[in-house]
């Protein structure tokens, strides 16, 4: 036994190479296995942990004004736990050294203390004191991007008066882990920040004496929030309640559970396609290495070593290959599952981070992948133990090549030898030709798929910010104002073309399906924020009865055009009614609705108003309209597009590059790893031939085209399927992302075809090079002197 | 048959010493071996084992480069020659045959044959080229499908199909019973009478020598004894 130990060693020292391309094709699957179980584990550990230390809500709702003994009822209602009243408004805020106008949400904080609910984690400086209304704590990554620090001052248009409001503290809340502004898609820490004030400064400010206009309450144990939610609507209705949300809907913890989702799904998909891949590279492995070891396997048998003890030999090779593989991955792993993590928690600025990763992680790990790769040897090594030795002992079977299509009088002339060499090996090993085009393919559909994430941003970038935007700048107000208001905003500085429109939170229902949300109104002669349909790239006109759908909601109500679909207006006289689906259009972000703007007003019952005013802007005069409207009483909100598009690309850019990064490294281990074991086979079952052809005037590039020429085809047939499997990847990702916040679209862009494609050439260019200088060093000699 | 190239050249050793050094232990296979080899001339080489056949062998075919030495072909020195250069030298002048026949397994008798014309500068036709070694049936079999003897004689075929000057053959019938022996050095004779190839052919048996025009004896690394032989016999009268 021993001695077979020693053997083993010395083997896997010989195999080296082939060992570590293996072990990295593993290593890829585990690392990526355990840097999405360990991000998983640390993002939502943490998140709980903050959300369970800050007491952040269950249920939340927003109503306009709420006197305060309403939230005794609340606090009644059964199973309500604990119930926190606020004042929340949005508010134009003026930060110097900043042009654009900032958007802060003002939320009210007891003078004396931690609210009960959605509690602060104090960053820095200290809390407001009672009786200073001037005091502010803001959030932690809005101060960072204007350096604000405790005892600097910026100003606000509170309820249209201008206010010096003074920073004493910085805090983080796990409200807003994922910080999004009015409007936006992500966080914008420039144009948008959490500002905390005294209760009394904002009851103050907004004549909300003894009132409230946003609720937050937790749940006793176990307790649905459904029937809550619905009490407290009813509860808040008269007050212009609008609907209560359960925690799975707050918005920054939806995208905390979106973010959590998706490195499941990682989990699942990627390290299967690694894992898979090697459990054939073994079976190639040991199927080449039990046929040249196929006398010694027999002669040991002779010896009477047992099958099991053969059996067991080749088995612990493979799972030392294997526990070496998963060594990298566990190292890659939890490299990459820290950086991984620590990304996120850049994004999602966590007071605390918890990155203790579990052995579990690393067992999981560690065991798929010695089960994959076993899996594969097992079928190889039942072969050998299945040899009786007498027939082991001697040389295997000649292989059986046929003529095929080769020998056919046209091709004959055609092809030259040395590709006819290529082309009957891939036709005799029909599987192993099968495995190194398949690894190869996977590793061309990694890349197109980490690359397509890019594609999809171009895309959304180019639908959302340009063809259905292009308003320099949407302005929201503080109350809905006659639309004379509005065209007097084309006095202001640089304006060129304002354009009113309105948005009004809605039930619509169709039959039994119902869906939250709201509709949309705008102006027939709208142009500066059309409804642009993705999928057709036209845009559909305003029309002037009934109600256009984006796809994703009329699927969700199960309508088409011409259907019915009952809208439910939560705002104002509550008016209700049916409404005819004009159109159905694509888009990749929410599920909007829109209908003509005098239509909803009239509907409403109110003279023709709008709360929101997109307008365009000379761009010469833009810094004296930002100025103009921070000093703009009926502002409270301003969503300047160019600062959105800058957000996305910056947020979303720099997470995808690193991404991108991982992705390609192991996508180029696989390709590499596959290329180089499957041409040191070929050079180890085929030294003999090379050494031949050498000696009957060959020259070096001429073998290696000999041997690399099978490899080649086998890209070359490889390129293509990985292509496939990278678009069918990339439908596989883009379906698991499918919400109603978002859609990934599925555009791959002929670059990203062509990146895969040429990194995975570059791999297995590396290791067929590689392999080459083996080539040069054939001992010609040697070999001829032996039998075969 | 068309005839060999015009057969005007020479291939002369002048003092090959090959020197093995594997770790403390140094082997001397030649130690200074003048040799010389004609147009048209059949050489057989005896030797016991160990004693360096081979190694000349493949220094004169450009496979191995001596220790010391000059080997000259034509007017050029292949002794300072480098790789590629060697390779050129293989690949337009010299056929070789071994014990093991070396065929490429996934190709038939005449696309092995094909291997080498195809990067020949005036070769014959695989078919003519199994003509010669009388193997014209079975031109589509896979060296799995013929015999030890038909292969070796495949192996011949595809040495000499590029009309070489220089045909070496190491111990072509050591895997062979005499029967089958016979017929392969029939076709060995046959490339050199009819070809005008140059051939060198080691061999263990001493009856094979009869059919040599001279007979070149090597003993521990030294050319111990030539023998011109007056007439060559006629392989197939040979027997061992
Ligand atoms: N690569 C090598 N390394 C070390 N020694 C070698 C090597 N090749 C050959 N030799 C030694 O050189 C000497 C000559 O070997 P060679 O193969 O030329 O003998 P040979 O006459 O052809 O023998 P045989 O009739 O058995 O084939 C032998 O002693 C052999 O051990
Ligand atoms: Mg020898």
């Amino acid at each position: 036994m021993r001695a077979l130990n020693r053997r083993l060693s010395r083997e896997l020292w010989r195999l080296r190479g082939q060992v570590l391309a293996v072990a990295l094709v593993i290593g890829s699957g585990v690392a990526v296995l355990v840097m999405a179980l360990s991000t998983f584990e640390a993002l939502s550990e943490t998140s709980e942990a903050y959300y369970e230390r800050y007491q952040f809500a269950d249920v939340f709702a927003g109503a306009k004004r709420v006197p305060i003994s309403v939230a005794r009822r609340i606090a009644a209602i059964s199973g309500v736990q604990l119930v926190q009243t606020r004042i929340a408004r949005y508010a134009t805020l003026d930060v110097q050294g900043f042009a654009e106008p900032v958007i802060g949400r003002l939320t009210s904080i007891p003078e004396t203390g931690q609210p009960v609910l959605n509690q602060l984690a104090l960053r820095s400086g200290r809390w407001i004191q009672p009786g200073r209304h001037d005091e502010t704590i803001i959030s932690e990554p809005f101060a960072e991007a204007h350096a604000l620090e405790a005892g600097d001052t910026f100003t606000a248009i509170v309820n249209g008066r201008k206010r010096r409001l003074t920073v004493v503290g910085t805090a983080l809340s796990p409200e807003f882990i994922y910080a999004l502004g009015p409007g936006a898609l992500l966080p914008d820490d420039k144009r948008f920040g959490i500002v905390w004030m005294g209760r009394e400064a904002l009851e103050a400010a907004y004549d909300l004496d003894n009132s409230f206009n946003d609720l937050a309450v937790t749940l006793l144990r176990d307790v649905a929030p459904e029937p809550v939610i619905s009490e407290i609507d009813t509860l808040l209705e008269p007050y212009g309640g609008v609907s209560a949300i359960p925690r799975a809907d707050q918005l920054s913890n939806w995208f905390v559970r979106n973010e959590l989702s998706q490195q499941q799904s990682m989990s699942t998909i990627l390290p299967t396609i690694f894992l898979g891949v090697a459990a054939f590279l073994c079976y190639t492995v040991l199927s080449r290495l039990i046929t040249t070891e196929r006398s010694e396997i027999g002669l040991l048998k002779a010896f009477g070593y047992s099958d099991l003890v053969v059996g067991w030999y080749y088995a612990k090779l493979v799972i030392a290959i294997s526990l070496i593989g998963a060594a990298i991955g566990w190292i890659l792993g939890g490299y990459f599952g820290r950086l991984n993590t620590q990304m996120y928690a850049d994004t999602f600025r966590f007071p605390l981070l918890i990155y203790r990763p579990s052995a579990e992680a690393f067992l999981i790990a560690g065991s798929v992948s010695l089960i994959a790769t076993l899996s594969g040897a097992l079928v190889a090594v039942r072969r050998v133990v299945k040899l009786p030795p007498a027939e082991a002992m001697r040389p295997p079977a000649p292989p059986t090549y046929r003529h095929g299509v080769l020998a056919r009088p046209g091709l004959r002339d055609w092809l030259d030898q040395p590709t006819r060499i290529a082309l009957r090996q891939i036709g005799r090993w029909p599987l192993r030709a099968a495995v190194t085009t398949i690894g190869i393919a996977a590793s061309v559909g990694l890349l197109i798929m980490a690359l397509q994430w890019e594609d999809a941003i171009d895309y959304i970038a180019d639908k959302y910010f340009f063809e259905s935007q292009h308003q320099t700048l949407s302005i929201g107000l503080t109350e809905p104002q006659s639309l004379a208001a509005v065209r007097e905003m084309k006095h202001l500085p640089g304006v060129m073309a304002a354009e009113p429109w309105r948005a009004v939170p809605a039930d619509l229902s169709a039959g039994t399906r119902r869906h939250r949300g709201g509709v949309i109104g705008l102006a027939r002669s709208n142009r500066l924020q059309p409804i642009y349909d993705d999928a057709t790239d036209t845009r559909i006109a305003v029309p002037e009865g009934g109600i256009v759908l984006s796809r994703y909601l009329a699927e969700k109500l199960g309508v088409g055009v011409s259907d019915y679909v009952r809208v439910h207006v939560l705002e104002g006289r509550r008016p209700e009614g049916e409404l005819r689906v004009v159109a159905v259009f694509e888009t990749t972000i929410a599920m909007p609705a829109y209908m003509d703007l005098d239509a909803l007003n009239r509907w409403l019952g109110e003279r023709p108003v709008a709360q929101y005013v997109n307008v365009l802007v000379d761009a010469s005069q833009q810094a004296a309209l930002f100025s103009r409207l921070k000093q703009t009483p009926r502002v409270s909100a301003i969503m300047v597009r160019e600062g959105a598009l800058e957000a996305f690309h910056d947020t979303v850019g720099h997470n995808i590059l690193i991404f991108i990064g991982i992705f390609t490294g192991f996508a180029m281990a696989l390709a590499f790893g596959v290329t180089y074991n499957s041409a040191r086979i070929a050079l180890s079952e085929r030294g003999r031939e090379l050494a031949t052809l050498r000696v009957l005037g060959f020259t070096r590039g001429e073998i290696s085209y000999v041997l690399l020429g099978e490899v080649a085809v086998l890209i070359f047939l490889a390129l293509p399927l990985g292509c496939l499997i990278g678009y069918w990847l990339a439908l596989v990702v883009a379906r698991t992302f499918d919400s109603e916040l978002f859609r990934m679209p599925l555009s791959i862009s002929p670059s990203s075809y062509g990146f895969g494609v040429i990194v995975a050439l570059t791999a297995t260019v590396l290791s067929a090079l590689l392999v080459r200088r083996r080539i040069a060093r054939l001992d010609l000699i040697r070999v001829l002197k032996t039998r075969e | 048959m068309g005839a060999g190239r015009d057969q005007s050249f020479s291939l002369r050793g002048k003092g090959i010493t090959k020197i093995y050094k594997t770790g403390s232990v140094t082997i001397e296979a030649l130690r200074g071996v003048d040799f010389e080899l004609g147009p048209g001339e059949l050489v057989v080489l005896l030797g016991p084992s160990g004693s360096g056949k081979s190694t000349l062998l493949n220094i004169l075919g450009g496979l191995d480069t001596p220790t010391d030495g000059q080997l000259i072909f034509e007017d050029h020195l292949l002794t300072d020659a480098k790789e590629s250069e060697l390779t050129l030298f293989r690949r337009q002048h010299v056929g070789f045959v071994f014990q093991f026949y070396n065929l490429i397994p996934s190709l038939t008798a005449r696309e092995n044959v094909a291997l080498v014309t195809e990067i020949a500068t005036q070769p014959m036709t695989p078919e003519e080229a199994l003509t010669i070694v009388g193997l014209d049936s079975r031109m589509d079999h896979f060296p799995a499908q013929l015999s030890g003897g038909e292969q070796q004689r495949v192996a011949i075929a595809r040495a000499i199909a590029k009309r070489p000057e220089l045909l070496l053959c190491d111990e072509p019938t050591g895997a062979l019973d005499s029967r089958t022996g016979i017929l392969v050095l029939e076709a060995i004779e046959r490339v050199n009478r009819e070809l005008g190839t140059a051939t060198a052919i080691i061999t263990h048996n001493s009856g094979v020598a009869a059919m040599a025009d001279r007979v070149v004896s090597i003993g521990d690394g030294r050319i111990t004894d030539v023998v011109v032989n007056e007439s060559r016999m006629p392989a197939r009268e040979l027997s061992w």
